[in-house]
């Protein structure tokens, strides 16, 4: 026997993993798709047979895995009966839908789409009912709420495809999130959120003081998954979906899922006068309404749509009552119901397939045409309005035996058994309706197809249901006893009441119910059929009262109205702003800290400030540093700082209108923060930040070219609203910067106490094999971090790659700049006309040396390198140095002379570095070792002498292709733009050519 | 030296927060470049600063003269992937130029 735990995992999995490959395969492979979802469905059906022996005799079969089981949550599935029943209704109309879906899609929709969502529907729906965890059941059930949209808006070129799905899915996710918000009360009161440990708490749940938070939260998820009044709106509309999906969602499984949690939750919630008080006269309600509603449809499917509310409505209801032999009656009628209304779906889909029309009025006279859909039909409608003989009579008998019952002592009580008579009359009323105007009468005309019956695979589905509708009815001890009894065992378990399934129980008053029910149904129907089939839409009284439009004005208000006032309260389509709203949280959440200090008020802070002061700065100690926080002044560095600053003060006084300018200035502040890491003691910074410099000016220079003129004053400037804002933004720079510069010499003159990078120094040589320690914790201590940094780089790299092979100029871009139209003049008065007239002459000197000095740089970026472990230089360094040897190659000759000569490939320097990097770091994990672990020792080089050959070594190689493979693709991306704008321009003059030329001939 | 380089590092992020909060997209550029450099010197100036102590084991004076090498790692990486972002700042920028043909940030003149 295979192992339980396995094969409950497996099933659970298997609708998911059939989903996945069912999506990915080809349009038009309708037939594999069908076989694969069919057989999917069996395999799960024969896994439910395989368990029913140990079912039937009681067990609940469970299957564990942890999940998170540092919060006491597992991943846990278990099978009792009732699961267990609702596994087979699941599995087996599931098989029989594919297998109607088959034939009544047609070969325009997509096929692998359709099975997709409905395999994936199916394992959330087994996933509901086969949880063992209360988290993992809502998680399913929200589940269920998603493939119901994508199902039921499967035709999604419809208008009320979308709308319906959408209403769908708002109504029952709401609930859903109701529902997990009472489950976790639930977990929260009993302690736990394992299935077992709940159901065994008995009254605990009851008698906790929050109870009636959690149940009125679970009511809602229950309530609008099972389309109960009010919130039955939802489902009528989602009727729009392709039949097979509301015989498959709409009847037996996903309305159902609201009842089944209702009997799931009933051993330990039912309990109480709030439960009967909250779930009976809903259901009543909803039987009721449901049922009235109906008769008035004029819509095939719509019809059934009522039909199934106020179904569902009577199984609430006898769930509210809270007796056992009202749950026995609920189970059964949740298992006749399925079988009975997905059969009559499936043939109002026939009808609708073969006639074209599902409206009542246009049809009739239909069972010459189709003998066989008519004759299932009519089994299927006598179940559904309770005739003898068939299942919907037993369930129904029982429904009305428990109304006569006194459950809680009050007028409500007593008049349920009349409420249930006249809904039974009308339900009668309808069913009859359905037969008689679609089959019978006078035989319609000008129906858009020729009806008939159809192919014998498309009605198998539905005469099976039928069938088993009929030996229900007729045998049900034989038939459905066993099947009924497990579930029922599943639920009440040792409360399981005497019951009897015999079609027979003497005159009792539930059969004079359903003698009234029948005749008085008959009679409404024969009164109301002139109305029916004149031009009137709907019932006559309650056509006015619209859960739908009041849902839609709801939503109207909250997604339209409501989000368009938040929008224009607190949204902005000006990043100006945004970034003003942005700069002005930073500096407030860092004052925060001295505003909340409750001693801080400004007076004492100013006073603080000139002590300090005075002690400090103004003593003539701090010159020669006798305050021992405060570093001698150097004259050379703060004269390095006067130009920094004042660079960096022009830089943002310039950065309008003069650009070049203002990039200048900042090349200056970079290079006195350069100097300043030099200063003090990191020289890899240094260089770093030296060679950043010069590609990022470069870079910016090649960026300059497609920004527009700028040599007038734009004219807004002058105004007084402009000036303003210019001064508030001032006002915002001046305290972010002085916050920042207090903050900095607040942390400059504290006492640095001990930090892990002593430890660093420390184990940086015998450890990493390195000297320079920076160097080794970039590619050692913390490398898994520069992997990290290096992927970004190349990312970005690819991106602005990416971005530029799409990149249109604006049009006033597309002219060349003057100073090279000029260069070009001047050049073609002199010298005879070339290629590449540009770099003809352009830069000549500079062009030698430069090529002179490209073996050069080379060499030193190797050096760089290969030093970098012990002395100032690294990956980094080494890569920017031999991406700087090709750029100003670039610049020299021209983005055409240089790729004549030579062959970059910047993005395969890219994967290779990646490469190399991840490869290294790999290379640790066969000695054992975790991912980047480094191994170093000396090796003797010639030229070079003697190296230290770290593994870190290779890392560090990687670091340096893909740094250069980064630097050198984002810049001649950016360099090439101006190549293709010529080229572009050359096809748009060509083209315009040719267009004059034409307009000529012509 | 202290008080220099707070004031430095202020006067670099006051500049490049006001060049941030202008309209045109080069003005952002060039702000969150001075910003970078603040930013990058305020991370290493965490470590103190000290002259004279670059972090190789093998200099005089012993492991516990040197400078703290961790703010200079973390820095180190952060000026290359400051140029990246500017790299990919600067093609968005010429970008959102060439389809809105304006340089605004917020790509119409009409701009607060």
């Amino acid at each position: 026997m295979p192992d339980a735990k396995l094969l409950l995992t497996l099933m659970l999995f298997l609708p998911f993993a059939s989903a996945a490959i069912t999506a990915l395969m080809p349009a038009g492979a309708r037939n594999s798709v069908a076989w694969l979802a069919g057989l999917t469905a069996l395999a799960i059906f024969g896994v439910g047979l395989w368990a029913a022996p140990e079912i039937y005799a009681g067990a609940v079969l469970r299957a564990q895995h942890a999940w998170l089981p540092e919060y006491g949550l597992n991943f846990s599935i278990r099978l009792d009966g009732f699961a267990w029943a609702f596994t087979m209704i699941i599995s087996g109309i599931g098989a029989l839908v594919v297998l109607y879906a088959r034939y009544y899609m047609s070969p325009d929709d997509s096929a692998p789409r359709f099975h997709a969502f409905l395999l994936g529907f199916m394992g959330a729906m087994l996933g509901v009912v086969i949880s063992g965890n209360l988290i993992q059941l809502v998680f399913f059930w929200e589940l269920t709420s998603l493939f119901s949209f994508l199902l039921i808006a499967y035709w999604h070129h419809k208008d009320a495809a979308r709308d319906g799905a959408r209403m769908a899915l708002t109504v029952t996710a709401a609930g859903g999130l109701c529902l997990f918000a009472g489950m976790l009360i639930i977990g929260h009161i009993v302690g736990s959120y394992e299935l077992d440990v709940v159901l065994s708490s008995g009254r605990t749940i009851v008698d906790h003081a929050m109870y009636p938070a959690a149940l009125v939260l679970v009511a809602f998820g229950a309530l609008t998954k099972s389309a109960q009044f009010p919130f039955h709106f939802w489902l009528p509309r989602a009727m729009t979906a392709p039949t097979p999906v509301s015989a498959y969602l709409h009847s037996a499984t996903m309305v159902k899922a609201g009842v089944f949690l209702l009997a799931r939750m009933w051993p330990v919630m039912a309990a109480s006068d709030y439960w009967f008080w909250i779930f009976t006269p809903v259901g009543a309600a909803t039987l009721l309404i449901g049922a009235f509603l109906a008769m008035f449809q004029q819509d095939l499917k719509g019809l059934l749509a009522y039909s199934t509310i106020s179904h569902l409505g009577l199984i609430v209801l006898l769930l509210g009552l809270g007796s056992p032999l009202a749950a026995v009656a609920a189970i059964f009628h949740m298992i006749n119901h399925a079988t009975f209304k997905a059969s009559l779906f499936m043939a109002a889909g026939i009808i609708d397939h073969e006639a074209g029309t599902r409206d009542i009025r246009q049809l009739g006279g239909l069972y010459r045409a189709m003998p066989i859909t008519a004759t299932l039909a009519m089994v299927a409608a006598a179940a559904m309005a309770g005739v003898p003989l068939l299942n919907g009579f037993l369930s129904k008998e029982m429904f009305f035996a428990e109304t006569i019952e006194t459950h809680v002592d009050s007028a409500f009580d007593h008049v349920l058994p009349y409420l249930a008579t006249l809904a039974g009359m009308f339900s009668v009323a309808y069913s009859l309706r359905l037969i008689d105007q679609v089959f019978f009468g006078p035989k319609a005309k000008d129906l858009p197809r020729k009806p008939h019956d159809p192919a014998i695979w498309m009605l198998a589905p539905a005469a099976l249901l039928a069938l088993m509708c009929l030996l229900v009815g007729v045998f049900p001890a034989w038939t459905i006893s066993g099947f009924l009894s497990a579930a029922v065992f599943g639920v009440l378990g040792a409360l399981t009441p005497e019951y009897s399934l015999a079609v027979w129980h003497g005159l009792t008053p539930a059969l004079l119910m359903s003698v009234v029910a029948l005749g008085g149904g008959t009679l409404t129907y024969l009164g109301l059929k002139d109305y029916l089939s004149g031009e009137v839409e709907g019932p006559p009284l309650l056509r006015r009262l619209s859960g739908r439009r009041l849902f839609e004005r709801a939503i109207a208000m909250l997604s339209w109205r409501w989000a368009r006032v938040l929008e224009e309260l607190l949204g902005t389509t000006h990043l100006q702003s945004q970034l003003r709203a942005l700069v002005i949280v930073m500096v407030l959440a860092g004052c925060w800290p001295l505003l909340a200090t409750a001693a801080f008020s400004p007076a004492t802070a100013l006073a603080n400030v000139g002590a300090w002061l005075g002690s400090t700065w103004l003593s003539p100690g701090w010159l020669t540093s006798s305050v021992p926080m405060v570093g001698m002044f150097d004259p050379a560095l703060v004269l390095v700082w006067a130009v920094g600053v004042a660079c960096a003060v022009g830089a943002a006084w310039q950065a309008k209108y003069h650009r070049l300018v203002a990039l200048i200035l900042m090349g200056g502040s970079g290079l006195a923060t350069s100097i300043t890491f030099v200063w003090y003691s990191a020289p890899d910074l240094a260089l770093t930040q030296l060679l950043v410099e010069i590609v990022t000016v470069v870079l910016i220079l090649l960026g300059l070219r497609w920004m527009p003129r700028r040599d007038e004053l734009i004219a807004d400037d002058q105004q007084t609203s402009a000036r303003l804002r210019r001064l508030r933004d001032l006002f915002i720079a001046i305290i972010a910067g002085g916050g920042v510069a207090a903050l900095a010499f607040g942390v400059l003159t504290s006492e640095l106490t001990a930090t892990i990078g002593d430890e660093m120094i420390r184990r940086a040589y015998p450890e990493g094999g390195g000297h320079n320690v920076v160097n080794v914790i970039l590619v050692d201590f913390r490398g898994f971090d520069t992997l990290g940094e290096i992927i970004v780089l190349g990312a970005v790299a690819i991106t602005v790659f990416a971005l530029l092979r799409r990149f249109r100029p604006a049009r006033d871009s597309f002219a060349a700049p003057d100073q090279k139209r000029f260069q070009i003049e001047y050049d073609s008065i002199r010298y005879a006309p070339a290629k590449d007239p540009i770099n003809a002459h352009y830069m000549l000197v500079q062009g030698v040396i430069i090529r002179l000095l490209f073996p050069v740089i080379c060499a030193m970026a190797a050096f760089l390198f290969m030093r970098g472990h012990d002395l100032p230089g690294g990956g980094f360094i080494g890569g920017l140095t031999f991406a700087i040897a090709f750029i100003l190659q670039y610049i020299a000759g021209g983005a055409r002379w240089v790729e004549d000569r030579l062959v970059v490939l910047p993005v395969r320097w890219i994967g290779a570095g990646i490469l190399l990097a991840a490869a290294t770091g790999l290379g640790a994990v066969p000695f054992g070792r975790p991912f980047l672990t480094t191994a170093f020792r000396y090796v003797e080089l010639p030229l070079f002498g003697k190296t230290p050959m770290a593994s870190a070594l290779w890392f560090d190689l990687g670091v340096f292709a893909l740094v250069f493979g980064a630097t050198v693709l984002m810049l001649i991306a950016i360099a090439h733009q101006s190549i293709r704008v010529y080229r572009t321009m050359e096809k748009a003059s060509v083209r315009e050519k040719a267009a004059a030329r034409n307009r000529g001939d012509a | 030296m202290e008080p220099v380089i707070a004031i430095a590092i202020g006067v670099l992020t006051g500049s490049g927060v006001w060049l941030v909060l202008r309209p045109r997209t080069f003005q952002v550029i060039v702000g969150l470049s001075l910003i970078s450099y603040a930013v990058n010197l305020f991370i290493f100036s965490m470590g103190r600063l000290k002259v004279g102590a670059p972090t190789f084991t093998e200099s005089p004076g012993g492991a516990s003269a040197l400078a703290d090498p961790v703010p200079q790692a973390l820095v180190l990486t952060a000026i290359v992937i400051s140029f990246a972002m500017t790299a990919l700042l600067l093609v968005v920028t010429i970008a959102s130029r060439g389809l809105t043909g304006s340089d605004h940030v917020d790509g119409r003149e009409d701009g607060l």
